[in-house]
């Protein structure tokens, strides 16, 4: 557990010098109300306290790292306590939760907050001027998501505001767009992703899953006309790296057969697309992440592993 | 640098905690002044005595036997007196019926005298090693001469000995493959005698190359036109020494579930239990005496001991210089597969190969939790089965709903509970959906 909070640090640091010190504000108060919301809620419910295995923790810097950086510090909190009490403890507890703890947070959040979690956006910060969005000049200067101009406004506006071509992807890559606290650097988190991979705490099934399908289908269906989407511009533009390598493969709320995970992965991939290009959200992976959540023992009950040999005469 | 064999599927890397007792050559230890011999030795019917309370014994007379059902003879492992026809207690079935015997240490060790083999029919060295009471002491204490007597319409081809020993801790077969190769190889060569084959495969580990060579050489004296016998290094993995993977390893072949290894033409026996039908065979010695590994951290001098069956852990305590203050478990048998025992008075029997005495640093004592679903349990297991979604059901009282997992296809290796970050006791959840499961 403390491995994957020490692979979310670096995103987080980034963010600090794209959005400002006040990301690390909101971030501290979301993992101390997870953490303490934990530990209130097993307490009240008569269970160990667990606070030290760092999965309130892990929810915490993930609710953090889904909301947009220019919100209310309650916000947060408010989403603590949907995520840990409702999310988790109600119905068990680790390990018993159907859904992600840290985007049922956030999507309890978007459902209550809808102006704040559609508007707080920040632009990316010039000249590591981390402090200047202290005070109320937050108010002033909102922006749009890269998803939402583009779905808003179309290719054309999108190209205006924020450049095309190699310079594009390389800006997005390292993380100055505007957009979630902690979705935005997809190059720290790859890298992330990929140490987990490294140590073999995540397997690649559902992350190349889940990112070849965005990947594939906003190729196909993500541009003017058939086949001229960028599939790169996909992955890179909103919280698709996020959720591929550590919300989607949440172990409690993911399957565990390899072949059930590629089919969830590639759900996920499909729903994502499916909201970003026709839902009613320029974003779609964090919903797409819960609709599948729930199919998870499905898919498990569906797909075996493969026994070592069948029993003579076959059948079982 | 041959490719060391190895299963495919599942597995894991514990550290091998070998070299506390690997060096340490074979002991024989002092017998005891009382031994408790429990009548449930092997797989089957257990024995009733076939001597009175009060009854002289001699070293070697038979004390017990099977009337009816699956079973082999039991043996007087000293010359003494029958003080009691009692219990005793037993780590899993709590107590156990047993033969309690006073040692008479002015009696002199039995002499065993060394007869032919080689020209004998095949079913009278069979009777032998029935009445020499042989069991599988690798572990699981199936009656040997059974093993031995394969079904006719599943002809058998090769006879693999297995020495691979994956189970921590444990140097019992690798100091009986150092020093009793040729043994060993004579026990081979009587069991290919028995079957009618003449191709012989001894896999062992590669974190033994002393053994490997020291079984290679003896191989190579051994083999004539008759009998062929080969040594396979295995890749250090556990479960490498499990029956069902060691064949897979070996000879490519996969027996089917529920099945026996005679279903793919192959009989395995351990390297222990082939150098006890040697001395069945050639001396006509039952089997009574067991080489036991007596390792961890929590026992003053850790061995490899020789002991008479029947000796109770507390003599070996008391013989090795007694237990250190920080002993915090003790494991008759392996750490992966072995179990807990909570007395001293436990006697050894013939499948006992280790005794661990076990700190509080070399175990993990963290209460467990609920299970996440990584499922690192399903990579781990070399079955292909879901222990995570057993103990799932046995924790939600429907153990009866466990068999399409697989539950009686596990053969409690414990890769699973080894891997599990919830530190879930996962195989002895698989025991208790065992004992509730409709087959």
């Amino acid at each position: 557990m403390w491995t994957v909070v020490a692979c979310l640090i670096p995103p987080l640091l980034l963010s600090v010098f794209v959005f400002g010190i006040q990301v690390l504000f909101i971030t501290a108060v979301s993992v101390m109300s997870c953490v303490a919301v934990e530990a209130v809620s097993q307490k009240l419910l008569g269970r160990r306290v667990t606070v030290r295995d760092g999965s309130a923790v892990i929810t915490g810097m993930l609710l953090a790292f889904v909301i947009p950086p220019g919100v209310s510090p309650l916000l947060p909190l408010l989403g603590a306590i949907m995520a840990i009490y409702i999310g988790k403890h109600i119905l068990g507890g680790i390990g018993y939760n159907i859904f992600n703890p840290a985007l049922l947070g956030r999507s309890f959040l978007l459902a209550s907050f809808p102006v704040a979690m559609t508007s707080a956006w920040l632009p990316p910060l010039k000249n590591m001027a981390i402090f200047s969005y202290l005070g109320d000049s937050v108010n002033a200067v909102t922006t749009a998501t890269p998803l939402a101009v583009m779905k808003e406004q179309g290719i054309a506006a999108f190209t205006e505001l924020f450049g095309s071509g190699a310079s594009l992807y390389g800006t997005f890559f390292l993380g100055w767009r505007p957009g979630c606290i902690g979705e935005t650097s997809g190059f720290l988190l790859v890298l992330g992703g990929l140490y987990l991979l490294y140590r073999g705490y995540i397997t690649w099934h559902i992350p190349v899953s889940v990112l070849g399908s965005i990947a594939l289908l906003s190729w196909i269906f993500g541009g003017e006309s058939y086949f001229s989407g960028d599939p790169l511009l996909a992955i890179l533009s909103g919280g698709a790296l996020l959720g591929a390598f550590y919300m989607a493969n949440d172990y409690v709320t993911c399957p565990t057969n390899k072949i059930s995970q590629l089919v969830y992965g590639v759900g996920i991939g499909i729903l994502t697309v499916m909201i970003r290009l026709k839902g009613g959200y320029p974003e779609g992976i964090c919903y797409a992440i819960l609709l599948m959540n729930p199919l998870s023992p499905v898919l498990d009950g569906w797909f075996k592993p493969r026994r070592f040999a069948p029993p003579l005469g076959g059948g079982r | 640098m041959i490719s060391l064999l190895t299963f495919p599927k599942g597995g894991v890397h514990p550290p091998d905690a070998k070299a506390q007792t690997s060096e340490l050559s074979i002991e024989l230890m002092p017998v005891p002044d009382e031994l408790e011999i429990i009548l449930g030795q092997h797989i089957g019917a257990p024995c009733t005595p076939t001597v009175a309370k009060r009854g002289e014994i001699q070293e070697g007379e038979i004390i017990g036997e099977v009337k009816k059902g699956l079973g082999v003879p039991l043996h007087a492992p000293v010359a003494g007196k029958i003080k009691d026809l009692g219990m005793s207690v037993h780590p899993m079935r709590v107590s156990a019926p047993s033969i309690t015997i006073t040692v008479n240490h002015a009696a002199e060790p039995r002499q065993y005298q060394a007869g032919e083999w080689q020209a004998n029919d095949p079913k009278e060295l069979l009777a032998r090693v029935h009445a020499a009471g042989i069991i599988g002491i690798g572990g699981a204490g199936f009656p040997t001469h059974v093993k031995l007597s394969p079904p006719p319409d599943n002809p058998i081809d090769t006879l693999l000995l297995n020495g691979a020993e994956c189970e921590p801790y444990i140097t019992s077969d690798h100091r009986q493959m150092l020093e009793h190769a040729a043994e060993i190889v004579e026990g081979a060569k009587i069991i290919l005698r028995i079957l009618g084959i003449k191709q012989c495969n001894i896999g062992i580990e590669s974190n033994k190359p002393d053994a490997i060579l020291a079984m290679t050489e003896a191989a190579r004296a051994g083999s004539t036109a008759e009998y062929s016998l080969t040594v396979n290094a295995l890749q250090v993995k556990y479960p490498q020494g499990s029956e069902k993977q060691l064949i897979q390893a070996i000879t490519g072949r996969k027996v089917p579930a529920m099945a026996l290894p005679s279903a793919v033409g192959v009989v395995v026996h351990n390297v222990s239990t082939a150098r006890a039908i040697r001395d069945a065979v050639v001396f006509g010695k039952p089997l009574y005496e067991k080489v036991v590994t007596i390792a961890g951290k929590g026992i003053a001098r850790p061995a490899n001991l020789l002991v008479k069956v029947g000796t109770k852990i507390g003599d070996i305590v008391n013989y090795l210089g007694g237990l250190k203050p920080d002993l915090a478990k003790i494991i008759m048998g392996g750490p992966m597969m072995g179990f807990a025992v909570s007395s001293l008075d436990i006697p050894v029997t013939k499948t006992t190969s280790a005794i661990l005495f076990l700190t509080e640093e070399e175990i993990d004592t963290t209460p467990h939790s609920p299970c996440i679903r990584c499922g690192w349990c399903l990579e781990a297991c070399p079955m292909g089965l879901e222990p995570k979604e057993i103990a799932i059901y046995v924790e939600a009282n429907r153990p009866e709903d466990t068999a399409q997992f697989g539950v009686f296809e596990c053969f409690e290796c414990g890769s699973c509970a080894y891997v599990c970050p919830a530190k879930r006791p996962l195989v002895q959840f698989v025991r208790l959906a065992k004992m509730k499961a409709k087959r």
